[in-house]
């Protein structure tokens, strides 16, 4: 996926922004009037993702200052009222997901129920907001020493929490469980989509915002080494992240299963009146069979408290997005020693990436802007990022609403998905068939110094093409065969994720999204062709 | 020697029954000074739920190893500070960041002053024309490095560049 997709993909986008020396949309007019509206796509996408990634950041600094606490605030459940036990919500679940979906986004039951604005949550998004504002107030230059934090921080705890995973009693059960090849997995293409969108979104291509800061690169500068070394990095840290990933979760994994364990050890010791130490994890499944044998009807009694607890059925509850960085680690972490110092430094990671991401994004929205001659002249950066910033937060105040995360779920699954692809696809085919392929190499050529060699040449024309156009179809006929789209509703009564149907007004949203940014594409040329058609006629006219 | 309410037993009016593998026991208590009759349950349940911390400390157990049947525990809540510690991480955060943009700004404007001085006083030395500003095309050197130029018409190949329509 990362050869066939990642880096001529990159490499593309990269030249194209160095050589045209604009953001995407100026970059993308000059390659064809036509295609002015790829670039505006690419802004919509930006500024729709804009909107809501900054809600991850606030998160991030509301657990960040929740960690200054012992104990932390997520290893216990609160008292209920009379102080006889804990909150029943929380006992149906585990405190972690507690503190998740109730302190921290007080989430309603269903999508219709709106509810009102978490200040707190509120005040963390306005100081995310400003964080972000502050990095990108004097432009894209100075972004670029932000960067070096934002860039090299995340290494360094990656670092310190690898050495400690490994470190870690059941780290081992994690790592083999992920090297072990599952062949089934490998066989269900659903998981070559996942990799092909994964690499997509990661390597961050149709945003813009590579376009954006390839603009500001001397004209010689070899973006073909730079593609190679940036794909081949990403990757590799990807890696090195889900080793960390794997360890900590193989940890997390037998924490669970061990107090699995003790618990129905306890349950059949407290109900048979066993000796301690008679019953351990060892012996466990014997003296249950002996168990059942000599006492039939107690052991009946008891046996639908009794779980069976398995080590891979605790690994193979695989979470990602959301989920995994906010529940799971910080589930991990809890059972740490000093949890408080690990979790500041991975929330403190979390929110150098998080706010990495943002400033690309944010870079691709305000290029264009400050490329325009109508509103650079008339205002300064820092109005117009400032500008941009507030209606963002605005914006983004809907999502610190108590049904503010299932908004939230719409945005980060429909807002990019489909119009990416779209508007990569139609990047591929403009730079090589509406623009040429030769006179593409040439611009290289003056660029580098060397033209792109045959694998680069039929990468572009033929392979990223079909691979993009076969992800379309297959996203396409997944959504019409699953017919209507639904979600996962928190239900605080059992605890648990329940699905649901979305509502009309939802599903309208959603084809908002989609449609905002692909129509762009066609309305652009539609406008551009138009134009022509008027300033044609007013030529002939005068002549 | 045990101290329930007012009265006080001795050790030996402690009775044991059931005994099993497990360390667990029944007791009941009894009442030396009233004719050896057992302690009503309810007094006792009372007596120890009051002195649960010194039972515990006795036998070096706390409430989650020795468990009294029918005699659930009263958790302790969990300590709060007056103001959410949070809140106050947030305080000094939120103050860094804006003391920070405020610094920016002021500094953006101030630049920004000195450079239109600059360029007005550059002006009023070229109307006297003692400063040579090196002019390329009619546009000064400085501006030029604003984003490493612009497309120069004059050395691009005729329409080449630009795609036909």
């Amino acid at each position: 996926m990362l050869i066939a997709e990642g880096m001529p993909l990159l490499y593309l986008e990269l030249a194209v922004g160095q050589r045209m020396r604009r953001g995407s949309i100026g970059a993308w007019k000059i390659i064809s009037p036509y295609l002015c509206g790829v670039g505006v796509a690419s802004v919509v996408v930006s500024f729709f993702l804009s909107m809501y990634y900054n809600v991850i950041n606030a998160w991030a600094f509301w657990y960040l200052f929740h960690s200054f606490q012992d104990p932390l605030p997520w290893a216990t459940c609160p008292l209920n009222s009379n102080r006889t036990g804990y909150e029943e919500e929380c006992e149906k679940t585990s405190s972690t997901q507690y503190f998740w979906y109730r302190q921290t986004l007080n989430i309603s039951p269903s999508l219709e129920a709106s509810g009102n604005v978490q200040w707190e949550q509120a005040l963390c998004l306005t100081l995310a907001w400003l964080v972000v504002y502050l990095c990108i107030l004097r432009g894209t230059e100075s972004t670029g020493k932000v960067v070096y934090v934002t860039a090299s921080l995340p290494y360094c705890v990656l670092i310190i929490y690898l050495i400690r995973g490994l470190t870690l009693h059941g780290a081992v059960n994690g790592l083999v469980y992920m090297f072990t090849p599952k062949l089934e997995q490998l066989s269900n293409p659903k998981t070559w989509i996942s990799a092909a969108t994964q690499i997509f979104f990661s390597l961050g291509l149709g945003f813009g915002s590579l376009i954006a800061f390839a603009s500001y690169n001397e004209p010689t500068n070899n973006c073909e080494r730079h593609a190679i070394i940036v794909s081949l990095i990403n990757s590799t840290t990807s890696i090195f992240a889900s080793i960390v990933t794997f360890s900590i979760y193989g940890f997390k994994a037998t924490f669970n299963y061990e107090s699995c364990i003790n618990k129905v050890i306890l349950l059949l010791l407290n109900a048979f009146d066993l000796e301690e130490g008679s019953l351990t994890a060892d012996n466990l499944n014997e003296m249950k069979d002996y168990l059942m044998a000599t006492h039939p009807q107690e052991y009946a009694q008891l046996s639908p408290q009794l779980k069976n607890c398995s080590l891979e059925a605790e690994l193979d509850t695989a979470v990602q997005g959301t989920g995994l960085a906010f529940i799971v680690y910080s589930e991990a972490i809890k059972n740490m020693e000093v949890p408080q110092l690990y979790s500041v430094l991975y929330f403190v990671m979390l929110l150098m990436l998080g706010i990495g991401s943002m400033l690309g994004n944010t870079a691709a929205i305000l290029t264009p802007l400050t490329d325009s001659r109508v509103i650079a002249t008339r205002f300064p950066k820092e109005v117009i990022s400032g500008v941009v910033c507030f209606i963002n937060c605005v914006i983004g105040l809907i999502f610190t609403m108590e049904a503010g995360n299932y908004w939230f779920d719409i945005f980060n699954d429909y807002a990019a998905t489909l119009s990416l692809l779209l508007i990569v696809l139609v990047e591929t085919i403009a730079v090589c068939y509406i623009y040429g392929i030769r006179r593409f190499e040439k611009d290289l050529y003056t660029m580098i110094g060397r033209k792109p060699n045959w694998y680069w040449k039929i990468m572009w024309a033929f392979a990223s093409p079909l691979l993009i156009i076969s992800l379309f179809i297959f996203y396409l006929t997944d959504y019409i065969l699953t017919g209507t789209l639904q979600y996962q509703a928190w239900d605080a009564t059992q605890g648990q994720l329940v699905t649901k149907d979305y509502p009309s007004y939802a599903l309208a949203v959603i084809g908002l999204l989609v449609a905002a940014s692909t129509m762009c594409i066609p309305l652009g040329a539609l406008v551009t062709f138009i134009r022509k058609r008027l300033k044609r006629e007013r030529v002939s006219t005068v002549a | 020697m045990m101290i329930i309410g007012l009265t006080i037993c001795r050790i030996s009016d402690v009775l044991l029954c059931n005994v099993t593998d497990r360390v667990s026991f029944w007791f009941v208590v009894t009442d030396s000074s009233q004719n050896m009759t057992t302690v009503p349950g309810s007094v006792v349940e009372a007596a120890i739920r009051m002195n649960r911390n010194r039972i515990n400390s006795a036998f070096l157990l706390s409430d989650k190893t020795l468990q009294f049947l029918k005699i659930t525990s009263t958790l302790s809540p969990p300590v709060e500070p007056s103001t959410p510690v949070w809140l106050i991480v947030f305080g000094v955060v939120l103050c860094l960041i804006v003391a920070g943009i405020v610094f920016l700004v002021v500094a953006g404007i101030q630049q920004r002053k000195k450079k239109n001085k600059e360029s007005t006083e550059r002006e009023n030395l070229e109307e006297k024309g003692e400063v040579t500003v090196t002019v390329e095309n009619g546009i000064p050197c400085e501006a030029l490095d604003l984003k490493a130029g612009h497309i120069n018409g004059v050395f691009a190949a005729d329409d080449e560049r630009f795609t036909s329509l």
